[in-house]
């Protein structure tokens, strides 16, 4: 078989785009140049399509699929951004602040904050839904980092990483629905956890959920790019 | 037949307040109280977060001060770490505050008060406020603008935001000062001298027309507490605090926050949402004192820096012993805004300050800490608990409006028996019981602040609540 059989070519935002057969379209669509929002992808790390903010219209399709495990197709053609899908990604974003407690305000993550420059992006002005406001714990056990589930929009970056990356498999997720979490081990206090204190959970979240002790605000960037060289270097040896 | 008369909202005040005065049979004046009328929270919902978060989150509580609440807030968590700050951190801190204080004191001379003072009590209200003092004097005006703007950029500079800036923090500020910041600072401290010179030449003018204020505006004997440093100079930040009694006679001296949480008490009136503070050993209400500017121009014996010092010297000279004219406090607020730009210049000037250690960090060796400031107002305390992880248990705030509140109330009823006689009422009398509290610049809700716009509304009612009478601005 030769090389050429091997690209696909589609139709991304009405440009001819080419692909390898294994990219999804987001890859792809980022590769060109054309941007679709994502909370829960992060180059490095197997895609879940948990979040549903990368949802993208294909021609001769009525559901929406969500770009970062939609693999790409010989003739597709693509639709990334329209005022369907902008409204349904600000409704999203909604349900986020409405979920939990996220008073950006007074977040450690405050400047620094995905779910945040997300929201004024998609210019989120305000949350329709009633907020839930639950009563949620905070996590201080751990002697370096702290896990605050009022800010955890459950993208479960550091589930995987954690498994992935680190191969500790420390983080999980509990429970269903409203009452789902992040845990650490079977849900003991992350300082008596088998934690490795690597801190790749803290880097990837990309909320406040986790976040380095006494670290506040404008001091606290994070620094999540490091993934694919990680897994490059790893993958070299 | 009791009449009670109130004044509802309290105008250009910071938050939210009124005022009752209460007329007996023959239309003298009874009782008068001033009442705050909202209530936070904020010691409740700090619970559970872990402290080092309260800097940020207590900031919040007002958008005047929040520098003096990121300061006591994070001196409350250093005293759970158990560390002492670099030094450097510690100028950079204390020229934060010495900011938010001309900024702070420039908001409540010139936009609150000096449509009083320059226009006059009895003046039109519908015309008495800033912009009418901007249009008839302009170089107060723009003095005044200035100031505020000079305060609110130098805090800029140093935290990136004008209000709730993120840069205090347990153990130190995030970020050394740089040479451009600096030398920006420098450039800027000429004009804001000569705009404070400015006022206080004004103020002097003017202040022989206010005879009957001065002698009625809470002017009684008390107990006068505020921060002091070792040499027995002006001090905002750190230092430690000093208690005098009505004589000037020191009654406590050295009290550090963790005894400031022993010996001060917290009242309260079924009347109003702020506490009222009083030192224990004396007993409530015996115990009430104030705090702010007159109070810590009373305990000091030198402000530090020369013209300042000319100043306190005037200042010493209006009584005998402490100064116990509220009316003061105007002058007193002008004279700190004197010292702070020329102590911002000293501190400035010194090359420790542009070190790049700034910060120390640990993590919970106590499980409870305090802290104390001065704020523009008056003197601060966050008193803290926390668990083993650092989670907060427990919060206590004493500011200076509660330290203040006592003080206030019987300036009003002071100032309601003298200028209220057999039930006569009009809009400058009026207008002096609001001038009154305006004088203690107390924060009410710390985040919001009204002037002139606000309706003004007087009610008189017989003993069983019916309305006989109202007025209205």
């Amino acid at each position: 078989m030769s090389a050429a059989t091997e690209i696909k070519t589609l139709i991304i935002d009405g440009k001819d785009v080419s692909a390898r057969p294994e990219q999804t379209v987001l890859e792809v669509a980022r590769e060109n140049g054309i941007e679709i929002p994502t909370l829960c992808h992060l180059d490095g790390l197997t895609d879940v399509g948990a979040c549903r903010l990368c949802l993208i219209e294909i021609k001769g399709q009525t559901k929406l699929q969500p770009a970062c495990v939609t693999r790409v197709e010989e003739g597709m053609e693509v639709q990334s951004d329209s005022e369907r899908l902008r409204k349904h990604r600000r409704t999203i974003i909604e349900l986020l602040f409405a979920e939990r407690n996220h008073i950006c305000s007074v977040c450690v993550a405050n400047g620094n904050c995905e779910l945040q420059s997300l929201s004024q992006e998609l210019g989120v002005t305000h949350v329709r839904l009633p907020y839930r406001n639950p009563e949620l714990t905070v996590d201080a056990s751990h002697e370096r980092f702290t896990c605050d589930h009022n800010r955890c929009i459950l993208c479960t970056r550091c589930v995987r990483v954690c498994a992935e990356i680190e191969g500790a498999h420390v983080w999980d997720v509990m429970g269903r629905g409203a009452g789902c979490r992040v845990i650490t081990d079977l849900a003991q206090p992350w300082g008596e956890s088998s934690c490795t204190r690597c801190g790749k959970c803290v880097q990837v979240c990309p909320t406040g959920a986790l976040y380095e002790k006494g670290k506040v605000g404008i001091e606290r960037p994070k620094h999540p790019e490091f993934l694919p060289y990680l897994n490059l270097m790893r993958e070299a040896q | 037949m009791t009449k009670t008369i109130t004044i509802d909202p309290v105008t250009r005040l910071e938050g939210h307040g009124k005022i009752t005065i209460e007329l007996d049979a023959r239309g003298e004046v009874k009782t008068a109280h001033f009442h705050v009328t909202q209530v936070r929270g904020f010691e409740k919902f700090s619970e559970g977060r872990p402290f080092y978060e309260m800097p940020a989150l207590m900031a919040r509580i007002c958008g005047i001060c929040p520098v003096s609440h990121l300061l006591a807030s994070a001196k409350a968590c250093e005293a759970i770490m158990a560390v002492e700050i670099p030094e450097t951190a510690a100028q950079l801190r204390r020229m934060l505050n010495l900011a938010q204080m001309v900024q702070s004191h420039a908001l409540s001379f010139f936009y609150l008060s000096s449509p009083d003072l320059l226009l006059g009590m009895d003046s039109d209200p519908a015309a008495r406020h800033i912009f009418t003092v901007a249009a008839s004097y302009p170089e107060l005006g723009r003095a005044g603008v200035g100031l505020r703007r000079f305060g609110q950029h130098i805090i800029e500079l140093l935290g990136d935001k004008r209000i709730h800036p993120g840069w205090v923090v347990p153990g130190g500020v995030t970020e050394p000062l740089t040479v451009a910041k600096r030398d920006e600072i420098l450039g800027m401290l000429l004009d804001a001298r000569v705009a404070v010179q400015l006022a206080l030449r004004s103020y002097k003018e003017i202040t022989y027309r206010f005879e009957d204020e001065i002698a009625h505006f809470a002017n009684f004997p008390s107990m006068f507490l505020g921060l002091v440093n070792g040499d027995e100079s002006a001090e905002f930040t750190d230092g430690a605090l000093r208690l005098i009694d009505a004589n000037g006679k020191i009654i406590e001296d050295g009290i550090r926050a963790k005894r400031f949480t022993e010996v001060m008490g917290e009242a309260v009136e079924p009347y109003s949402y702020t506490k009222f503070v009083y030192y224990k050993p004396f007993g409530y209400p015996e115990g009430c004192f104030r705090v702010g500017p007159l109070a810590r121009l009373n305990i000091v014996k030198t402000m530090g820096t020369h013209l300042a010092d000319a100043e306190l010297r005037q200042f010493k000279q209006l009584e005998n012993g402490p100064v116990r004219s509220s009316f003061h406090y105007h002058y007193a607020r002008l004279i700190e805004m004197l010292h702070g730009i020329e102590k911002i210049e000293e501190i400035l000037n010194d090359p420790l300050i542009l070190d790049k250690h700034v910060r120390a960090t640990a993590g919970v060796n106590r499980l409870e800490g305090a802290g104390q400031a001065e704020a523009p107002r008056g003197t601060l305390m966050h008193h803290y608990k926390v668990d083993e992880d650092g989670k907060m248990t427990w919060a206590n705030l004493m500011v200076a409006t509660g330290l203040n509140n006592n003080a206030m109330n019987q300036g009003v009823l002071q100032a309601a028996r003298f200028f209220v006689k057999e039930g006569r009422l009009s809009e400058g009398i009026l207008n002096r019981m609001e001038a009154v509290v305006r004088t203690f610049d107390p924060c009410l809700s710390c985040s919001t602040h009204a002037w002139g716009k606000m309706p003004l509304l007087i009610e008189l009612k017989d003993a069983e609540g019916k309305q006989i009478g109202e007025a209205r601005r």
